[in-house]
C-alpha cells in the first residue's frame, strides 16, 4: 500500500471504529437511563412496569398532602381527575409544589401500588403545565367523556 | 410614542438587512466594485438601526411603560432598576432582539476589521450575515414582536419578572451566550463566502480563526455563569442538569471547540479544509437549533417559555434553510477543494483529528440524548432521558480525548519524531495515577469515578505544564524562554489547564458532596463534614418586591465560628411566587451550602445543608478557558498584520509571526 492509501485507510479505521464504539455505547446507555411517562390512568390499568424508574405526573389532589411528624416524609395523592395514585417523598419538595398544582414524580412503581419518588418536580413558572401532565389530563378528560 | 420608534427602526432594520443581503452578494456575482462596497455601511447602518430599537426597548421598561405589551408581561413598578434592564431580555421577545442586536454588532465587527480582506470575500461573508439577519428579523416582525400594545386599556402594573431571572447571573448569562451563539455565524458566513468564491486556501482560515476564538470565548464565559447561576438559583445545588437546553448551549460549545482545532489545522498546514468548512456549518446549525429548542417549547425544560407552535414552525424553517442551503453549497462547491498534503501517523494533523472526532462524538451524544424524546413522542411515546445516559457517555469520551490531548501536546506538523511519545506516557501515568489514588483520598473513601477523573485532569495538566517547561527551556533560561514563548501557545497552554482544573472539580465534586434534608427547630445542630451547623431561627425581612423569611445558621469549625449564614425564602409580592434564595460561604476549595425548604409546623423547618469539595474549581477551569481564548487572540501576529496592513492595501502571504501556512 502506498503511504497516501495507508493514511487514508487509518483515518478511514479510526472514524469507523470510534463511531461505532460510540453507537454501541451510546445505544446501550440509551435503553438503561430512559424513563417512560405514566399518567394515574395508566397506572391504574396496570401499564405500568414495577420496581422501575418511571415519571408520573398529574395534579396533587388537594387535601392529600400528609407529613410526618418528626422527619421530612411526605406523601400526597397525584391525580388525573379519573384515576389517583399515591407518591410517597422524603425530603424538601420544590418551591412551586402546592396542592392543586401540577408535578411530575419520577419515582418506582412498589408492590402496594403507590409510588415511591426519588425527585419531584414542579415547573418554575406558575403559568407553566407540564406538556405531559397536560396532554395526561386531556386524555383523561376525554374518557371521560367518551364514557 | 417611543415603542413606535422602536419599532419603526426596527422595521428600516429589515429593510436595510434586507438590501445587505442581496447588494454586495450580487456585487461580487457581478464584479460591480460599488455594490460590493455597500456592504460596510449598510452593516454599520443595520447595527445602528437594531441599536436604537433595543435601546427604545430599554426606555419602554425603565419608564414603566405597562402599555408595551412585552413590558406588562415580564417587569413591575417595584423592580429596581437594574432588575428592569435586564427583564428587556428576560422572556421570549425581547431575548430574541438581544439576539438580533449582537448578530448586528457581529455584522458591524466584521466590516469594522476586515479591512485587509479582499473585497469580494468581505461582501460576501457581509452578504451571508445579513442573510441570517433578514430571517431572523422576519421572526421577530411577524411572530414575536416586542412592540405590540394594549390599548387602549394598559394594566395599571406590570406582572414581574420571573423571581428566578432577578439576579446578576442573569444579566450577564444570555448577553454572554448569545455572543457566542451568534459569533458562531461569522466562522458561517466565512465559510460559505469562501465555498462561494471557490477559494478554500489557508487564507480563509486565517481570516476566520480570531472570530471563531472570541466567540467560543463568550460561550465558554456564557456557559460557565449559566451553570453557577443554577447552581445558587435554582438547582438546590446542582451545577449541570443535562437539561434541553444547557444541552443547546453545550453542543455549538462542542463543535466550535473542535472548529477551533481544524482551523488549526488548516491554517498551518492547509488539510482538513473541506471539514473544516463543514465543521464551521455545523457549529452555527447547532446554535440555531438551540434558539429553536429554547424558542419553540418542544421540549420540557427549565427555560420554556410559553410554547407557541407558530414560532416552533418559524424557527423550524429557518433551521431547515440555513442547513440545507448551507450543505447544498457545500455539496455543489466542495469537491473542488482537493489538498495533496503529506502527514503521517504520528503528527499532530492525526491528534488533531482524533480530537475532532471524539469531540464531534460528544456532540452527536448530546444531540442524540436531546433530540430522543421528540422522536419517541412521534411514535407515540413520551419518555425522557435521564441525566445518568450523558453522565455514561461522558464518563466514556473525556477520558480517551484527555489522554490523547495529553500525548498530542508533544506532537509536531507533519511528522513527529519516533519515540516522542513513548518517553512521556510512563511519566505521565505515574503523575496521573498518584493524583488519581491521591487526590480521592483527601476527600473520603477512594471512588472510581473520582479515581478517573482525576487521572485525567492531572495526566493532562503535567502533560501540558511539561510542554511549557520544554518549549521555555534554552540558552537564556526558562523564564526569558517562557516570555518569549508566543501568545497565542500560552493562550492554549492556559486553557488545557482550565479543562483540567474543571475536570477535577466536576469529578471531586460529584462524588464528595455531602448532603442532608434535615428537619431544624431553633436551637437545632447538626454535624455534617466535620463542621456544626447551628440553626438560630428565622427574621423577616423586607426586600424591594418581596418579603422573606430568612433563617440564621451559625457554621462552626471546632467550636470557632466561621461563617453565619442567611438563606432565603422569598415571597414576590406581584405573582406571589415563592422562590428560595440559598446562602453560600464560599472558599477556593469547598462551599458550604445552606437552602431553606418549607416551614413545617411552629418553627419547624426544612432545610438542606450541603458540603461541596472544588466545586468552585468547575467555574475557575471555565474562566481559565476564556483567559486562554482571550490570550490566543490578542498575539502578535494579528496585531502586526493590522499595523502591516496600513501601509498596505490588499493582504499578500505576509505572515509575521512565522506561520506561512505550507504549500504542496
Amino acid at each position: 500500500m502506498n503511504p497516501k492509501r495507508k493514511q487514508r485507510m487509518l483515518i478511514i479505521l479510526f472514524v469507523l471504529g470510534g463511531v461505532g464504539i460510540a453507537i454501541g455505547l451510546a445505544l446501550y446507555a440509551l435503553s438503561q437511563n430512559i424513563n417512560l411517562f405514566y399518567s394515574p390512568s395508566q397506572i391504574a390499568a396496570g401499564e405500568a412496569p414495577k420496581d422501575t424508574l418511571i415519571r408520573v405526573g398529574g395534579m396533587v389532589e388537594e387535601g392529600s398532602v400528609e407529613r410526618h411528624k418528626d422527619s421530612l416524609k411526605v406523601q400526597f395523592n397525584v391525580t388525573d381527575f379519573q384515576h389517583t395514585i399515591t407518591v410517597r417523598y422524603e425530603g424538601i419538595l420544590p418551591d412551586l409544589f402546592r396542592e392543586g398544582q401540577g408535578i411530575v414524580a419520577m419515582g418506582r412503581l412498589r408492590d402496594d401500588g403507590t409510588i415511591e419518588a426519588q425527585e419531584v418536580l414542579a415547573k418554575h413558572d406558575e403559568k407553566y403545565m407540564p406538556p405531559e401532565v397536560q396532554r395526561a389530563l386531556d386524555k383523561a378528560e376525554a374518557a371521560k367523556a367518551g364514557e | 410614542m417611543i415603542p413606535e420608534i422602536g419599532h419603526y427602526s426596527l422595521v428600516l432594520a429589515l429593510a436595510v438587512t434586507t438590501l445587505l443581503a442581496v447588494i454586495p452578494l450580487a456585487g461580487a456575482w457581478i464584479n460591480d466594485g460599488l455594490w460590493m462596497r455597500m456592504g460596510r455601511p449598510l452593516a454599520y447602518a443595520q447595527f445602528l438601526l437594531l441599536a436604537i430599537s433595543f435601546g427604545f426597548l430599554t426606555a419602554a421598561f425603565l419608564m414603566d411603560d405597562f402599555s408595551v405589551r412585552y413590558v406588562a408581561n415580564n417587569s413591575n413598578s417595584l423592580l429596581p432598576w437594574y432588575y428592569k434592564f435586564s427583564a428587556v431580555w428576560g422572556g421570549h421577545e425581547g431575548s430574541l432582539l438581544l439576539w438580533i442586536m449582537i448578530l448586528g454588532g457581529w455584522t458591524a465587527a466584521v466590516a469594522a476589521f476586515s479591512k485587509s480582506l479582499p473585497e469580494p470575500m468581505v461582501a460576501r461573508v457581509l452578504s451571508v450575515m445579513g442573510i441570517v439577519g433578514v430571517g431572523f428579523l422576519s421572526f421577530i416582525l411577524l411572530t414575536s414582536n416586542p412592540f405590540l400594545r394594549y390599548l387602549p386599556n394598559a394594566p395599571q402594573d406590570g406582572a414581574d419578572l420571573n423571581p428566578l431571572l432577578q439576579d446578576i447571573g442573569l444579566i450577564m448569562h444570555p448577553p454572554m451566550l448569545y455572543m457566542g451563539y451568534v459569533g458562531f455565524s461569522v466562522a458561517f458566513a466565512f465559510a460559505l463566502a469562501a465555498l462561494m468564491g471557490g477559494k478554500l486556501d489557508a487564507a480563509w482560515a486565517r481570516w476566520s480563526r480570531p472570530w471563531t476564538t472570541v466567540a467560543w470565548v463568550f460561550l465558554t464565559l456564557g456557559i460557565a455563569l449559566g451553570s453557577w447561576w443554577a447552581y445558587y438559583e435554582l438547582g438546590w445545588g446542582g451545577w449541570w442538569f443535562w437539561d434541553p437546553v444547557e444541552n443547546a448551549s453545550f453542543m455549538p460549545w462542542l463543535a466550535g471547540t473542535a472548529l477551533m482545532h481544524s482551523l488549526a489545522a488548516t491554517e498551518k498546514r492547509g488539510v482538513f479544509k473541506t471539514w473544516t468548512v463543514l465543521l464551521a456549518i455545523f457549529a452555527f446549525s447547532l446554535s440555531l437549533l438551540g434558539t429553536f429548542l429554547v424558542r419553540s417549547g418542544v421540549l420540557t425544560s427549565v427555560h420554556a417559555f410559553a410554547s407557541d407552535p407558530e414560532r416552533g414552525r418559524f424557527v423550524l424553517m429557518l433551521l431547515a434553510l440555513t442547513i440545507g442551503g448551507s450543505l447544498l453549497l457545500y455539496a455543489l462547491r466542495a469537491p473542488v477543494v482537493k489538498s495533496h498534503i503529506r502527514y503521517t501517523e504520528r503528527s499532530r494533523e492525526v491528534f488533531l483529528l482524533i480530537n475532532n472526532i471524539l469531540l464531534l462524538v460528544a456532540t452527536v451524544t448530546v444531540l442524540g440524548g436531546t433530540l430522543f424524546p421528540l422522536i419517541a413522542e412521534a411514535f407515540g411515546k413520551e419518555v425522557s432521558v435521564g441525566a445518568p445516559y450523558f453522565n455514561t457517555m461522558f464518563s466514556f469520551i473525556v477520558p480517551v480525548l484527555v489522554i490523547a490531548m495529553g500525548i498530542g501536546l508533544f506532537s509536531h506538523w507533519k511528522d513527529t519524531r519516533p519515540g516522542t511519545y513513548g518517553r512521556r506516557i510512563l511519566p505521565l501515568a505515574i503523575a496521573g495515577t498518584a493524583g488519581g489514588i491521591g487526590i480521592p483520598l483527601i476527600y473520603g473513601e477512594w471512588e472510581w469515578s473520582a479515581g478517573l477523573g482525576s487521572f485525567i485532569a492531572i495526566w493532562l495538566a503535567t502533560a501540558q505544564l511539561w510542554d511549557v517547561w520544554e518549549k521555555s527551556s534554552g540558552k537564556s533560561g526558562v523564564v526569558a524562554g517562557f516570555k518569549r514563548l508566543s501568545r497565542s501557545y500560552k493562550g492554549m497552554a492556559t486553557a488545557h489547564l482550565g479543562l483540567a482544573v474543571t475536570i477535577l472539580g466536576a469529578a471531586i465534586v460529584s462524588s464528595y458532596t455531602e448532603e442532608r434534608d434535615v428537619r431544624v427547630d431553633t436551637g437545632t445542630q447538626v454535624e455534617m463534614a466535620g463542621l456544626t451547623f447551628v440553626f438560630d431561627g428565622i427574621q423577616e425581612l423586607k426586600g424591594p418586591n418581596y418579603v422573606a423569611d430568612q433563617g440564621i445558621f451559625h457554621v462552626l469549625d471546632e467550636g470557632k465560628e466561621i461563617a453565619v449564614l442567611h438563606p432565603d425564602k422569598r415571597r414576590y409580592l406581584a405573582t406571589g411566587q415563592v422562590m428560595t434564595e440559598a446562602a453560600i460561604d464560599w472558599g477556593i476549595l469547598r462551599d458550604v451550602y445552606v437552602a431553606l425548604g418549607e416551614p413545617l409546623e411552629g418553627t419547624t423547618w426544612a432545610a438542606r445543608i450541603q458540603y461541596k469539595p472544588l466545586v468552585r474549581f468547575l467555574w475557575l477551569g471555565g474562566l481559565l478557558m476564556a483567559i486562554g481564548g482571550t490570550l490566543a487572540i490578542l498575539d502578535r501576529r494579528y496585531r502586526i498584520r493590522v499595523k502591516a496592513n496600513k501601509a498596505r492595501t490588499s493582504v499578500g502571504e505576509s505572515d509575521a509571526g512565522g506561520t506561512q501556512p505550507a504549500k504542496a
